[in-house]
């Protein structure tokens, strides 16, 4: 019996070395691969080391701080957001159940100290060091009153909706309201899959019909190109046919015979249309692109968290440029043309700044921890919208449309606004999507703004330009 | 010199007496143990507290109650048992510890209760012989045992293997291992003869009369029962396992051994079949990745946790192991997956180690049974030894992904009254036979 019992622990031999070999693999073999894997939690708790900066509004409020924890006996910092929902999608998340989004993830370099520079270098030593790594902070350009004032009117409106603003000068965001929103402290679980979709940051993921907003683009083209002149005169009449189909005048108004001026100040559709047909979609598209439209907006925002504005098609995949479009109906905003409140503000803001497009900015500066600026980033210009004629032209008729037309309601005393209103159809009887987009003051613009109020009764005068008209008046402090 | 002197000081250990040597040694695991909480108490930088202290002194106090035990009673047995237990005790409790102290403090007690069952069983049953009569009792415990769990049996985590009773929870099949073994020696020594050598012959291959081969295939088709009714392939694997290797040292026929594995694999077949959590665990094996997420998250916790120690570990008490809600990153890790956590904390270094004291018990199991005389003796030996070997292969297999994830614990090391236990009464089973053995030699 000895020999066999010989043989059996030369079996449990081979097993129990087995086992060795197979922890071998994982300990020394495999580990690196695994520890690179997005799903290993791991990952995330070991960034709990790490004191994430914090994220300050220009006024000095702060969006998103760290608070020092435990974790299974060791110190942590756990993310806090003491303004909840104000700013919740712009400033985004960064959390153990959800992961990250908005300015948490884009910047999460800075924020974590972790940049490939040489402060990045340095903390990567203390975190061998086993020292606490401490993020930079970021200071953003929005202003947190204003913000506060546009999620205030947009929850009133009882709507869901977005405030975008700009300052002309250099891209800074300003605002940018999304509504419905969530707290990101707390709520985070709920809000992934909770009526209203409250992740979503409506400003650069939310895609609507411009209306008659988009006439400032059309406008823009038809001077540019040399189609049309302010003073171009244009026969009365309260419809037009193209492509086979009636195109009316809102409410079947007829202006009578008036100049092309007229046309852009009351927003008349046969007229723009009629411009829209001798412009022609190629012209029309290339002013398009000058603006920025058909690709995603180049920021400091997650690119998978900003959608590109353009023409889509019934699947919702966009289409080309130089595909066949009526150009008619594009011309007034509508052909299945889909844009964000971000490029819509953009559209304003291009106006207001000569014709020179802006890449927008949420960041006004980064600080080390010791106080020092480790990043300041400078306006960066697009390019070229329009001539500076033509942008001339456009602020004088944008002008008119709160002094006489239809964007009466975003006049705010002693701050000459001007703007262009829109109400596009949703195709749901009785709703619309209600537009503003201006900027103030006129003569020297220092903010460029767009509100959308979604699936309303009422017109873009009656519900997005007053709020429009609040916001405005929370930023000059008038 | 440095090495002469070396030299010097283990020869002058070799040449104490079996004895003095086992303390020693016990000595030499009270300080790792010792070591091991200060490092837990330093890491986790809480509140000083005596209760590790207490536990540790405790600790000390059982063993050295045991070997004063052994010294009075089985005073020639192996000296490296007893201190190999103490070291694989100590680092779970220890990590049981640095989970939860109120856990350790369960631990410690269940412990010091299997170290009295030790003390209980070497005082009992000091002359092995007295076990052999036992045989058939034994064995209709076993199959008792086994019964009850199946009827009044509890589910946890899947598996039906406990029992609640008087506010506690037993895992009967621990305790049904152990007799099943005794049974096994006792029944095979008694036909080891006919069934290694029968009389008719068929196809040039000798096949036992059915009334010799009768228990053994009975047995079988219990296990293979079990392994449905129970929801568990580990233990069913280990109960059928231990069988054919104590058929095998019995016999020395590889035909049984062949013939029982087929029918095992047969029924593991029809299993898949029938109950979901088996075939769950088989995917799991395969593939853990796609489902890393839900029905695979223990296997894909466990291995990240692996990995993440690397070669050193990270340390006791330093490692990542509890999640924000305060409980375990991988579930269970206190029992299933207590490799997983020594493996994060010690890394390969001390994985290997638990595993080679694993190596080292089975050895002194199968040295005790070549030394020892008679059939009963060698067979229980081996097959005591094979059932502790083999758990921490099922187990340790599971959690490293050589083998379907099982819930079988980790001898001597899991958080666990059944499991701490029963494995103390094994170490005291081989020691009374060892003393025996050694006592005739001389």
């Amino acid at each position: 019996m000895n020999a066999r019992i010989s043989h059996l622990f030369g079996a449990v031999v081979v097993a129990l070395v087995a086992l060795i070999a197979m922890t071998t693999y994982w300990q020394v073999w495999a580990r690196g691969s695994l520890e690179a894997r997005q799903s290993n939690v791991r990952l995330v708790y070991r960034d709990l080391e790490i004191e994430r900066g914090a994220i300050i509004s220009a006024d000095g409020i702060v969006l998103a701080d760290s608070e020092p924890g435990r974790l299974d006996g060791r110190d942590v910092f756990l993310r806090r957001y003491p303004e909840q929902g104000l700013a919740a999608q712009l400033v985004g998340y960064s959390s153990l159940l959800a992961g990250r989004a908005g300015l948490e993830r884009s910047l999460d370099p800075e924020l974590t100290g972790s940049t490939s520079d040489l402060a990045g270098v340095r903390n990567s030593f203390d975190r061998m060091r086993g020292d606490t790594v401490r993020g930079d902070d970021v200071v953003l350009r929005l202003v947190a009153a204003a913000q506060q004032t546009a999620m205030d009117r947009l929850r009133e409106a009882g709507r869901a909706g977005s405030v975008v603003v700009l300052d002309p000068s250099n891209g800074g965001v300003l605002v940018m309201a999304s509504t419905p929103t969530f707290d990101p402290n707390e709520g985070l679980v709920e809000a992934l899959d909770a009526p209203g979709s409250p992740l979503l940051n409506r400003a650069t993921q939310g895609l609507y019909p411009p209306g008659s907003t988009f006439k400032v683009v059309t406008a823009a083209s038809a001077l540019d190109n040399g189609v049309v002149e302010v003073s171009t005169e244009f026969p009365a009449g309260d419809c037009i046919e193209t492509g086979g189909q009636e195109l009316c005048n809102f409410n079947g108004k007829d202006p009578g015979e008036h100049d092309f001026g007229y046309a852009l100040v009351h927003s008349v559709n046969t007229t723009l249309a009629t411009v829209g047909i001798e412009l022609g979609d190629e012209r029309l598209e290339a002013t398009m692109a000058g603006f920025g439209f058909f690709k995603r907006i180049p920021w400091d925002y997650p690119a998978d968290q900003n959608l590109a504005s353009g023409i889509y098609n019934r699947r919702g995949n966009q289409v080309r440029p130089g595909a066949n479009v009526d150009e008619a109906r594009l011309a007034i905003g509508q052909e299945r043309l889909l844009a964000t409140p971000l490029q819509m503000a953009l559209v304003a803001a291009a106006v207001a700044n000569g014709g020179q497009l802006v890449q927008p900015q949420a960041v006004q500066e980064v600080r080390a921890p010791d106080g020092s600026v480790t990043r300041r980033p400078q306006a960066v210009f697009l390019g070229r919208a329009m001539t500076t004629e033509t942008a001339g032209e456009l602020r004088l008729l944008m002008r008119q449309v709160v002094d006489e037309g239809t964007g009466a309601t975003a006049a705010v005393e002693g701050l000459d606004v001007a703007g262009k209103t829109g109400t596009a159809e949703t195709g749901e009887e009785g709703l619309n999507d209600a537009w503003f987009i201006g900027f103030a003051p006129a003569s020297a613009p220092r903010y460029a703004i767009a509100v959308l109020v979604e699936r309303t009764a009422g017109t873009g005068g009656d519900v997005a330009a007053p709020i429009a008209a609040d916001v405005l008046r929370t930023l000059s402090g008038s | 010199m440095a090495g002469h002197a070396r030299d010097d000081a283990v020869n002058a250990l070799l040449r104490l007496p079996a004895r003095n040597r086992e303390l020693a040694l016990i000595a030499l695991a009270l300080l790792i143990t010792t070591a091991g909480f200060a490092a837990v108490q330093i890491a986790r930088a809480e509140a000083l507290s005596w209760s590790p202290l207490i536990a540790a002194a405790l600790f000390a106090a059982a063993y050295l109650a045991a070997h004063v035990a052994l010294r009075l009673y089985l005073p020639d047995a192996d000296p490296y048992v007893l201190p190999i237990t103490a070291v694989l005790a100590a680092i779970g409790l220890i990590e049981i510890h640095r989970i939860d102290p109120d856990l350790a403090r369960d631990q410690g007690l269940w412990i010091a209760l299997g170290l009295g069952l030790f003390v209980a069983v070497a005082v009992a049953f000091r002359d092995i012989r007295r076990l052999e009569s036992l045989r058939y009792t034994c064995g209709a415990l076993a199959v008792a045992l086994l019964l009850v769990t199946i009827v009044v049996g509890t589910e946890v985590n899947g598996a039906r293997l406990w029992i609640r009773a008087a506010g506690l929870q037993i895992q009967p099949g621990e305790f049904a291992k152990i007799l099943l073994v005794v049974f096994l020696a006792g029944y095979l020594r008694e036909r080891r003869e006919v069934l290694a050598a029968p009389a008719r012959r068929v196809l040039g291959v000798g096949i036992p009369a059915l009334r010799h081969a009768l228990p053994l295939l009975i047995l079988a088709g219990a296990a293979l029962v079990l392994l449905v009714a129970m929801n568990d392939l580990g233990s069913s694997l280990l109960l059928f396992v231990i069988a054919l290797a104590m058929v095998y040292v019995a016999t020395g026929r590889l035909l049984y051994v062949g013939t029982g594995l087929g029918l095992f694999a047969l029924g593991g077949l029809a299993a898949l079949q029938i109950a979901p959590q088996v075939q769950t665990r088989i995917d799991g094996w395969l593939d853990p990745w796609p489902d890393e997420q839900d029905s695979a998250y223990q296997i894909a916790q466990s291995i990240y946790t692996i990995a993440d120690g690397g070669v050193t570990g990270a340390g006791f008490g330093r490692g990542l192991i509890l999640n924000d809600a305060g409980g375990t990153i991988i579930p269970f890790a206190q029992t299933d997956f207590i490799y997983s956590v020594i493996a994060n904390e010690m890394g390969l270094v001390g994985a290997s180690a638990v595993i080679l004291l694993y190596l080292l018990l089975a050895w002194r199991g199968f040295r005790i049974a070549t030394q020892a005389d008679d059939g009963f003796s060698k067979l229980l030996a081996s097959g005591l030894a094979v059932a502790v070997a083999f758990q921490a292969f099922v187990i340790v297999g599971g959690v490293v992904r050589l083998l379907p994830l099982t819930g079988l614990t980790l001898p001597f090391v899991s958080y666990g009254g059944s499991s701490v236990t029963a494995n103390f009464a094994i170490a005291a089973l081989l020691l009374c036979i060892s003393q025996r053995a050694n006592r005739e030699r001389g």
